[in-house]
């Protein structure tokens, strides 16, 4: 097969289960039963073909020695705007949209495969698969973008595949909530990526990435010239390009202060929140960034501090909140913001090229360990909700006995986040705090601070499901679910154990070339070491049932209630949002033009009525009063003629 | 292609209409005539394409001429370009979908058909006139059957919106008027001769600058009253909510772009000195009338309503990528006119299947209807989704259109119109997720729902009219821009001459 086949194939056949399974999968009873089965075998195929597509790029790319050069592999002109400027349809095949292909889809069958046991028996299963496989065509088509307007395109379709399945459960009017917030949020964010890619796009006089990459990092050519010349409130075109895309990223990715959709967005089935709201649609911020890096890091250094810091805030600010919630999904909600926190000062602390991109090549593979591992917390939390009918960690505790696969699992996943060796969180993690640490002290301790407190968190989530007394002793229902769902377990448990071993710095850096890192034993002492202290802590307070924990949250008093309370962000934007936008703003605009503009026609209306009905009267019929007006008028005539000639 | 084929046969549906009796065959006829005006307009496109392949390189097409009133200058003169196909494919689709999804109408049927047809014909007569004169009769024969079509077949205060409608845009058509004997009046002022309502030959003449700019803003409003220009938009919300359901299809789909159509090829095309003089006005007022429209439909609990005041919001971007001047937003402008009248009409027959089922249009009433009537919710999701610019559909490519051409324009005033333009953007989503959300979304708030059957197969193919040529402009929009192209390359001539 040949390479646009398979390329075209690997986003193709999850559309393809959209479309059969949107529009017949709730008429047709053969598809409505085989829904899962018929999409799952469509997402192994897509996900094959993405392995093979990933091992040959870099298999070939190897060999030509020069490094690994992105291929386009085809580009069509979709919307043209003459004089160059286009929106193409194609597909860019390099490192980074390599290895995404291989999560997304590797991580997208998973979910396929766990959900055939949760969602089972659900009315709307086959729309349920539909949309899985709309989200994954529209993330399969982000990550092949070759052109900044079409990534915008799939940017938006994956914002509304999120949409659908936040508020999958549609009778619920939380989740409807949640899914609005979702889009709205994000739908914002867009805003300014729309008027960044303009704004690029108007001076670099193309949308297409590799172009604008390198009329931008050419610090001769006319068209960086003029985005330089040209500057708004002091700041160049340039910045505000990069940093307005920036923020369609951070909404995306849930960055402070555009994250306030992520906690609420786990209104959705498990599942779901374990491929959008964990691995995939929540990085592709990150890979925005990733994709126009060479601007950032080349030509404008202040647009990619703004990342490293809006990134080390993030993971720091949501570190924080995770160590006070209660509701499991929300605490790894938390945790997933966090460590795209990580992924985004990676980047903003690393440089362009060789041993200098060591940030670059760190932040990605974070996001690489970070997908297997996210997901299995994110599907081991599905099959505790699915056997304990709660989200509340106070109604669990002591499942271990009970669930022996997602508890090994889980317990994987939750040394791997906490940068425990030789579990795959540590090598990437190592490689971030390494490349913070040489370039910015300050960002490096905020984030061994954070990485602590994951290790804290996380083991505190752990020790409350599986660990403590039990709560409730008569909850196992239905034992640990179906094989469907301990199958996902097993292999990512096994890959979030093995992944950190890949050489991936080899693969994937700033500059294309191959970069060989090494592991500083010494340096991982610090990181390693606190990150145990956070889990010795989480243990101390919360593997048996005591009261320490509510002495330190009663100790503490205010500052933990505003913790606990997100730092009442929520409610800041809520108040923005009614108080000020549609009671200031929104019933101001509908008054006015109920009772201003069309209160002028009405008036309008009444006057010319009124001087009708005047005037009608003089038209009476009453031959006494003609005559009146008559003789009246010709005297008046008279006297005017009179006075005028004399 | 022998034009005026799109004349006789909505003339021949509405004589067919008159002929027959009973609901079935009424709708038959109307039906079978409609569809056979479609295929007429595609084969029409097709047309178009073949004479342009084969090289023809003159301004309109497949022109004919008849002397009308030569002694005043008044000809039957008709032609088409891209532009006007576009906006021919768009009222056929319309018509198609608007007959479908009246085939419930039991109230004086013949009459109601009669009048669609009519409306119909107008906007066809208007969109192929290359006389203003011409162009003018067509506008008001498409402007009569709405007043009769809302006082009879309405809801709700009825009587007082066909008349405020009626009202409204006989005061539009008024300033047209003036606008048009203005550019009469002054045709043979540069080039000597008899005076002319001929298009192409005042575009070629030219008429003086002073000229212009006096008679420009009467022709502009005048239009602009059709397309809810502010402050002429306060007709839109009372008449799109009062209208049975065809009508608000028509009003908002067809109606609504004559205006834009107008303010296109009459206003700027033959004005075009004026046009960019008061461009800067133009801009502004479509600034305000997109994030007011947008802010007010936010605060609406009507249904229709919602859909009404985000007509405003949503013509203002036709008239803010007219206002623009560049080549790329007035294609962005065109295809929004045609996106719009797909997308509006989708979403109004969305709302009078709801509506004809559960008997209210308010918000807070509504609840659920996703579970009882799938496929109705799905469209008004669909139409909503559109509205709210969302790729795939034909909202994205044409708002997208306008705001890179807008972004064309250097200045920084025009700058900031394009980034409060986009800004609405997300107020859309507000307000459309905000309707969705609490009706076809959320609990069912009423166990009557429960019994309510989802829709019928003449509504489905309505929705699938006019969804099939929303998603395909959607996702092919170079087949509407490359048509489009020719067009506004004259404009654009016009503009720089």
């Amino acid at each position: 097969m040949s390479n646009i086949t398979t390329i075209l194939l690997i986003p193709g056949l999850p559309l393809l289960a959209f479309l059969l399974l949107g529009i017949f999968g709730n008429s047709n009873s053969l598809l409505k039963q085989g829904a899962g089965i018929i999409a799952t075998a469509f997402m192994a195929i897509s996900c094959l073909l993405s392995v093979q597509a990933a091992i040959n790029y870099f298999v070939m790319a190897n060999l030509a020695e020069n490094g690994f050069a992105a291929i386009i592999l085809f580009k069509y002109t979709w919307l043209s705007f003459g004089s160059g400027i286009s929106i193409d349809m194609g597909a860019l095949l390099d490192p980074i949209s390599a290895m995404m292909l291989v999560v997304v889809t590797f991580i997208s069958l998973m979910v396929h495969i766990f959900s055939l046991g949760y969602m089972k028996g659900e009315e709307r299963f086959a729309t349920y698969y539909a949309f899985l496989g709309l989200f994954t065509f529209s993330m399969l088509g982000l990550i092949l973008s070759s052109n900044i307007f079409q990534i915008y395109i799939f940017w938006e379709l994956v914002g509304v595949s999120s949409f659908l399945l936040i508020g999958y459960y549609f009778a619920k009017p939380s989740a409807v909530a949640a899914a609005k917030k979702a889009f709205i949020v994000t739908r914002f964010a867009d805003l300014g990526f729309l008027i960044g890619i303009l704004t690029l796009g108007f001076y670099g006089e193309s949308f297409d990435f590799q172009t604008l990459i390198q009329r931008f990092t050419d610090h001769q050519s006319p068209q960086f010239l003029a985005i330089s010349a040209a500057s708004f409130m002091g700041i160049t075109g340039l910045s505000w390009g990069l940093m307005l895309v920036f923020m369609g990223g951070a909404g995306k990715s849930a960055m402070f202060p555009l994250h306030i959709w992520l906690p609420d967005a786990m209104e959705g089935p498990t599942p779901v929140s374990a491929l959008i709201h964990a691995a995939t649609m929540v990085v592709a911020g990150v890979y925005l960034v990733a994709r126009l890096f060479p601007i950032f890091a080349i030509s404008d250094q202040a647009a990619l501090d703004v990342v490293a810091f809006i990134g080390i805030l993030s993971a720091l600010f949501a570190a924080i909140i995770a160590c006070t919630q209660t509701d499991i999904k929300r605490v790894l909600a938390f945790s997933t913001m966090s460590q795209i926190g990580f992924m985004m000062f990676a980047l903003g602390v690393s440089n362009y090229g060789g041993e200098n991109g060591a940030g670059f090549s760190a932040s990605l593979f974070h996001l690489f360990t970070h997908a297997f591992f996210k997901s299995l917390l994110f599907l081991g939390a599905g099959a505790i909700i699915h056997m304990v009918h709660s989200n509340n960690m106070e109604d669990m505790g002591g499942l271990r006995k009970h669930m022996p696969i997602t508890h090994i699992s889980f317990l994987i996943a939750c040394l791997a986040i906490s940068g425990i060796p030789p579990f795959a969180g540590f090598f990437s993690k190592e490689a971030i705090l390494h490349a913070a640490h040489t370039s910015s002290p300050i960002i490096y301790y905020l984030a061994l601070f954070t990485s602590m407190l994951t290790a804290f968190y996380m083991f505190r989530l752990y020790f409350n499901i599986f660990w403590r007394s039990e709560a409730k002793p008569n909850h196992n229902t239905h034992g640990e679910g179906t094989w469907s769902m301990k199958l996902p377990l097993i292999i990512l448990g096994v890959l979030s154990i093995v992944v950190g071993f890949i050489p991936f710095s080899h693969y994937v850096s700033s500059d294309g070339k191959s970069l060989e890192t090494h592991l500083d034993l010494m340096f991982s002492i610090l990181p390693v070491s606190l990150a145990a202290a956070g889990i010795l802590l989480a243990a101390y307070l919360y593997k048996n049932k005591n009261e320490k924990p509510e002495q330190i949250a009663q100790n503490l008093g205010g500052i933990f209630s505003l913790i606990k309370q997100k730092f009442y962000i929520d409610e800041i934007y809520l108040f923005i949002t009614h108080k000020i936008i549609f009671n200031l703003i929104g019933r101001p605009a509908a008054w006015i033009d109920k009772h201003i503009v069309d209160g002028f026609y009405t008036l309008t209306a009444i006057t010319t009525e009124e001087f009708s009905s005047t005037i009608k009267g003089w038209q009476s019929g009453n031959l006494q009063s003609y005559a009146l007006y008559f003789l009246a008028s010709i005297l008046g005539l008279a006297i005017l003629i009179i006075y005028a000639l004399i | 292609m022998n034009l005026l084929l799109l004349l006789i046969i909505p003339f021949l549906t509405a004589i067919g209409i008159l002929a027959v009796n009973g609901l079935k065959q009424v709708r038959t006829v109307a039906f079978i005539g409609s569809m056979i005006q479609l295929c007429l307009s595609f084969y029409l496109l097709n047309q178009y394409h073949i004479a342009k392949e084969l090289g023809d390189a003159s301004l309109m097409l497949f022109e004919q001429n008849y002397a009308w009133f030569p002694s005043m200058g008044v000809y039957f003169h008709i032609g088409v370009d891209g532009i006007s196909i576009s906006m021919i494919i768009l009222t056929a689709l319309v018509v198609v979908a608007g007959v479908l999804v009246s085939y419930g109408m039991e109230q004086l049927h013949k009459e109601f058909f009669f009048l669609l047809i009519l409306l119909s014909l107008g906007a066809y007569g208007f969109f192929i006139s290359l006389d203003l004169f011409t162009l003018f009769f067509f506008l008001e024969v498409a402007v009569i059957p709405k007043f009769l079509l809302i006082g009879i077949w309405g809801s709700g205060p009825k009587e007082r919106s066909a008349m405020k409608l009626a009202l409204m845009l006989m005061g539009g058509s008024a300033m047209i008027f003036i606008g048009l004997s203005g550019v009469y009046y002054y045709s043979n002022e540069t080039c000597f001769g008899p005076r002319t309502f001929d298009m192409l030959a005042l575009a070629n003449n030219g008429i003086s600058k002073e000229a212009q700019l006096f008679f420009f803003p009467f022709a502009f409003a005048g239009f602009g009253v059709f397309t809810a220009l502010f402050p002429f938009h306060t007709w839109v919300p009372d008449g799109h909510s009062s209208a049975p359901t065809a009508a608000s299809m028509f009003l908002a789909g067809i109606s609504m772009k004559l205006g834009g159509y107008g303010c296109l090829r009459v206003a700027t095309f033959l004005m075009p000195q004026a046009a960019e003089y008061y461009a800067p006005v133009i801009v502004l007022l479509a600034t305000i009338a997109i994030i007011y429209g947008a802010f007010a439909t936010m605060m609406q609990t009507d249904l229709k309503y919602i859909n009404a005041y985000s007509s405003i919001s949503h013509c203002g971007f036709v008239l803010l990528g007219i206002g623009m001047l560049t080549k790329v937003s007035i294609t962005g402008a065109v295809m929004q006119m045609v996106s719009h009248g797909l997308m509006t009409a989708l979403f109004f027959a969305a709302i009078g299947m709801m509506y004809s089922r559960t008997h209210t249009r308010l918000v807070a009433q509504l609840g659920g209807l996703l579970k009882v009537m799938p496929f109705i919710s799905s469209i008004f999701i669909i139409a909503g989704l559109c509205s709210l610019g969302l790729p795939g559909f034909s909202g994205f490519v044409s708002e997208m259109t306008i705001f890179v051409g807008s972004w064309q324009n250097p200045n920084m005033w025009y700058r900031l119109a394009t980034i409060l333009s986009c800004a609405s953007i997300v107020v859309t989503a507000v307000y459309i997720l905000r309707a969705a959300g609490s009706s076809v979304m959320g609990p069912i708030k009423d166990d009557h729902f429960l019994k309510l059957e989802d829709a019928l197969w003449n509504e489905k193919l309505a929705a699938v009219v006019l969804l099939s040529g929303i998603v395909i402009i959607g996702l092919a929009p170079f087949l509407l821009t490359d048509l489009l192209s020719p067009g506004t390359d004259i404009i654009m001539k016009q503009l720089l001459k």
